[in-house]
């Protein structure tokens, strides 16, 4: 029979000796600085030779079609030589809605990082409701399910209606647009939350509050973040559209400005703008979720 | 010595879905002693992790009671720490912090800030994992994960140290310096531990006594077989040691002789 185990022997123990460590770091041999940098050219040239390749061949057709007198588009040359000023400076400000589209960009953006802030906190806050609750999922799941198809711009008049401003029925409409997939996906991330986890919580009885900071929102932050990155993109989408409508600063209404003037040129440039940080937005997001996951990735 | 440290009484457990019960466990009797070293061996269905985990709290019983140290077992504790088959190691957290989690829980009161780092650091070195405290679970390999769960439950200081075929998932020389690894901290610490395999050979290795189950459905204690080999017991040795052959003999007698798989007896 083995000795009783008291607490002061137990804290006295030390490791056991003669026993190796485990871990052994290898350093492979270096190469040659030449020939690491000659394999690094090679392999960028072949992420971006494929793509620059693909532009060229592109903006060379779309040359080609809108070349001749009567092309209801313009062509990339006419686009450049229309709308140099715009493209050269993004940051002049002659007052009014008479802005550079930096300024323009600048607005757009700030109506989404409002909309989407308020949306990710409610909707992580109610995906992890639904995700916990059976009860809650029964009662909201349907509803969720039925008010997430409804297009962005269909909550406007109604918004409007409600807000009777313009401004706060412009983040309304981001807000609703991109907090349906937020919800879901973290419900999804709770309910996965394997059983292993919720047993070693149950083990060192971590209280319902510890369960939720150091079990719940770490174990489904990979479902949170794809959640947002959908959320973000379709704020992106929502909000030219709603800027259409509601006036004032924004690329959209800087869009549908250029339209009733006739600046088509101006419209493309746009268009390559807005895609251009419609991109970063996904790229930003997914950034801070490989940041904050630490390697938890979703089953 | 308490020789009912440890005591289920008349255990049963049956599920019930829909109006259709299925009884896994009946009437399980069983003592262990402070410091004794248990192993449950029995085909798999024959519900061995069912008992540990109404040991455990994490299911209880329909019948009987499981004493602790006096106490009745009625919910998961510290107490009654697991080591888990798939390690269960949080992800997000690094080796340090899965111990830490638990430390810092069961020990928040009683100990200090630096008290509890020291003891995170004690546990890792007697697994032999302090070099890679800063390392999360899937920069490891599995033998590393499955040490770092077992300092994780004997960070808890616990009464009972539960394990669900700690060593299943890993390859057989990982779980043979595992096993010795168990046998060491065992013999320094002398904790009462109960463990879930289904290897015969880690079975009479480790414990003092071995628990065979019968087959499923009603389950229950088939044998109980006492290891009377010296320790420490050193696996090159055992291998020509008459008492081991008779005792690995007999696990093997009652498993595949008496109480062969359902499926097989039937055909």
């Amino acid at each position: 029979m083995q000795a009783k185990a008291n607490p002061a022997s137990v804290a006295a123990a030390v490791p056991v000796p003669g026993v190796t460590a485990e871990i052994v770091t290898f350093h492979p041999p270096m190469r040659p600085a030449v020939e690491r940098l000659r394999d690094g050219a090679g392999k960028l040239a072949a992420a971006l030779l494929p793509p620059v390749i693909v532009l060229g061949l592109t903006i060379l057709i779309w040359q080609v079609l809108c070349s001749s007198p009567g092309a209801s588009l313009p062509a990339p040359t006419k686009v450049i030589a229309d709308s140099w000023d715009l493209i050269a400076d993004p940051f002049y400000d002659n007052g009014g809605v008479d802005k550079g589209i930096f300024w323009h960009l600048a607005k757009s953006l700030s109506r989404v990082a409002i909309g989407f802030s308020l949306a990710a906190v409610v909707g992580v806050a109610l995906g992890v409701l639904v995700g916990q609750s059976l009860w809650a999922m029964r009662g909201l799941d349907p509803i969720f399910q039925v008010l997430r198809t409804i297009p962005p711009l269909a909550w406007l008049p109604l918004s409007l209606a409600g807000f009777r401003d313009a401004q706060p029925s412009a983040l309304f409409v981001i807000f609703i647009t991109s907090i349906w997939p937020i919800i879901i996906n973290t419900s999804v991330g709770v309910r996965n939350i394997p059983q292993d986890y919720r047993n070693v919580a149950a083990v060192i009885r971590l209280s319902w509050w510890e369960v939720f900071w150091k079990i719940t929102l770490p174990a489904s932050v990979p479902y949170i973040f794809t959640g947002l990155r959908i959320g973000i993109g379709l704020s992106w989408l929502a909000i030219v559209a709603a800027e259409m409508l509601i006036g004032g600063v924004g690329i959209g209404f800087f869009i549908w400005d250029a339209w009733n003037s006739s600046r088509i040129s101006d419209i493309i440039v746009a268009l390559v703008y807005i895609g251009i940080v419609g991109f970063l937005l996904d790229r930003l997001i997914a950034f801070a979720g490989k940041l904050v996951s630490h390697g938890v990735s979703a089953q | 010595m308490n020789r009912s440290y440890l005591k289920f009484e008349q255990v049963g457990m049956s599920f019930h879905r829909g109006k259709t019960a299925t009884e896994v466990l009946r009437d399980v009797d069983l003592s262990i002693a402070q410091g004794e070293f248990v192993s449950l061996i029995g085909h798999s269905g024959c519900g061995k992790s069912t008992l540990l985990n109404i040991l455990g709290g994490l299911l209880t019983s329909t019948k009987g009671e499981v004493f602790l140290d006096g106490d009745v077992v009625d919910h998961p504790g510290p107490d009654r720490a697991i080591v888990f088959q798939n390690h269960s190691l949080l992800p997000w957290l690094t080796v340090y912090g899965n111990v830490a989690i638990a430390v810092d829980k069961v020990f928040g009161a009683s100990k200090s800030k630096s008290e509890r780092h020291d003891w995170v650091m004690h546990n890792l070195e007697l697994v032999q994992m302090a070099q890679a405290r800063d390392r999360r679970p899937h920069e490891i390999s599995g033998g590393m994960k499955q040490r770092v769960g077992i300092a994780r439950a004997l960070a808890m200081q616990p009464k009972v140290l539960l394990m669900d075929e700690p060593f299943g998932a890993l390859d057989a020389l990982t779980r043979a310096h595992l096993q010795d690894s168990v046998m060491e901290i065992h013999a320094r610490l002398g904790n009462t531990v109960m463990m879930i395999t289904h290897d015969v050979d880690e079975a009479v290795l480790l414990s003092d006594r071995v628990v065979m189950m019968t087959n499923g459905p009603s389950a229950t204690i088939g044998e109980v077989l006492r290891i009377g080999l010296p320790r420490p017991r050193r696996r090159l040795e055992l291998a020509t040691d008459p008492e081991y052959a008779r005792c690995r003999a007999a696990v093997l007698e009652f498993l595949y002789a008496r109480h062969r798989v359902p499926a097989r007896a039937a055909a």
